[in-house]
C-alpha cells in the first residue's frame, strides 16, 4: 500500500548482488547453487513489487512459473551434483576442470 | 481520527518492511559466510520466509503460500537431503585466482550502486504506488483465473517441463550398471 516500490526493488537488487557474490566467491557447489536460488528469489521479489505497483496480476503469474522452473532446475542440478560426487568424492568446483585446455 | 490512524498504519507497514528487509539481507549474508553447508541451507530458509512475508505485504497472498510450500518447503528440503547425502563438507579452499574474491565483492558493490542510482537518482524512479487496495488482488482465485485463461499454454508446458526434470533427475542419479 504505502511501501514505495523503489525500496522493494532496491532490496531485490541487494539480494541479487549477494547472490552474485555467492556464486563468484564460494567454491562449494551446493552453496553456489543456493546462491543461484537466492538470485532467482530476488528477481521474483522485483516481479511482485512491480505487479503491485502496476496492478498487473501477470507479474504474479510469472513468479509462479519462475518458481516451477526453479524447482525443476534444482532437481536436475542436484542429481548432476550427486552423480559428479560419486565419481570424484568431492564437490569443489575447481576440481571439475577436465575440459580445461 | 481516521487520518491519524492511517498515518500510524503507514509507519507500521514501513517498520515491518524494514524489519523484514534487514532479516532477509542478514540471513543471505550469513548463508554466504557460513562454512557449514547445513547452516547455509537453514539461513536460506529464513531468507525465503522473510521474502514470503514481504509478498504478503504486497498483496500477493497466493504467491506467498506457493513460496513457502515449494521454495522453502520442497526445494530447500531437497537441498538438505543432498547435503546429508554428500556429507556436510567444509570445502573452503581459496579460489584458484587470487584476485577473484576482491573483484567479485567490488563488482557486486558497483552493481548495488547502479541499482541505487537508477531507483533513487533519477526523478522518475520506479513508478508510483496506487492509492487504493483492490479487492481480491493476488488471491488464489484471481491468479488461477489468469493461469487457466490467458496463460494456459505456458501452464501446460510447465507441467511437461516438470515431467522432463523428473525423468532427468532419475536417469542422472542412477548408479552405473556393472556390465
Amino acid at each position: 500500500m504505502t511501501i514505495p516500490v523503489a525500496y522493494v526493488v532496491a532490496l531485490s537488487g541487494v539480494l541479487f548482488a549477494l547472490g552474485v557474490v555467492g556464486v563468484l566467491v564460494r567454491r562449494n557447489a551446493i552453496v553456489m547453487f543456493m546462491s543461484v536460488e537466492l538470485m532467482l528469489n530476488a528477481a521474483n521479489l522485483a516481479f511482485i513489487a512491480f505487479a503491485r505497483a502496476r496492478l498487473a496480476l501477470s507479474g504474479q503469474v510469472f513468479v509462479f512459473f519462475v518458481i516451477a522452473v526453479a524447482a525443476a532446475e534444482v532437481a536436475v542440478g542436484l542429481a548432476l551434483l550427486v552423480s559428479i560426487f560419486r565419481s570424484r568424492q568431492s564437490i569443489d568446483v575447481d576440481l571439475v576442470s577436465s575440459l580445461k585446455g | 481520527m481516521p487520518g491519524r490512524l492511517a498515518r500510524e498504519l503507514m509507519t507500521a507497514e514501513l517498520a515491518v518492511f524494514f524489519g523484514l528487509a534487514i532479516v532477509a539481507v542478514l540471513s543471505a549474508g550469513a548463508m554466504l559466510i557460513s562454512q557449514n553447508s547445513v547452516y547455509s541451507a537453514l539461513f536460506l530458509v529464513i531468507n525465503f520466509m522473510a521474502v514470503a512475508v514481504l509478498y504478503l505485504l504486497m498483496n500477493a497472498a497466493f504467491i506467498a503460500m506457493v513460496q513457502i510450500t515449494v521454495y522453502a518447503g520442497a526445494i530447500m528440503v531437497l537441498f538438505l537431503f543432498v547435503i546429508m547425502l554428500l556429507g556436510a563438507q567444509r570445502v573452503e579452499i581459496r579460489p584458484s585466482l587470487a584476485w577473484q574474491r576482491p573483484a567479485a565483492i567490488g563488482l557486486a558493490v558497483a552493481l548495488v550502486l547502479q541499482f541505487g542510482f537508477v531507483l533513487f537518482g533519477k526523478p522518475a524512479g520506479a513508478g508510483i504506488e496506487p492509492a487504493f487496495n483492490p479487492e481480491h488482488f493476488g488471491s488464489p482465485a484471481s491468479v488461477g483465473e489468469l493461469l487457466f485463461r490467458q496463460y494456459l499454454v505456458p501452464f501446460e508446458v510447465t507441467s511437461i517441463l516438470l515431467l522432463a526434470a523428473m525423468v532427468g533427475a532419475i536417469v542422472l542419479s542412477r548408479a552405473e550398471k556393472p556390465t
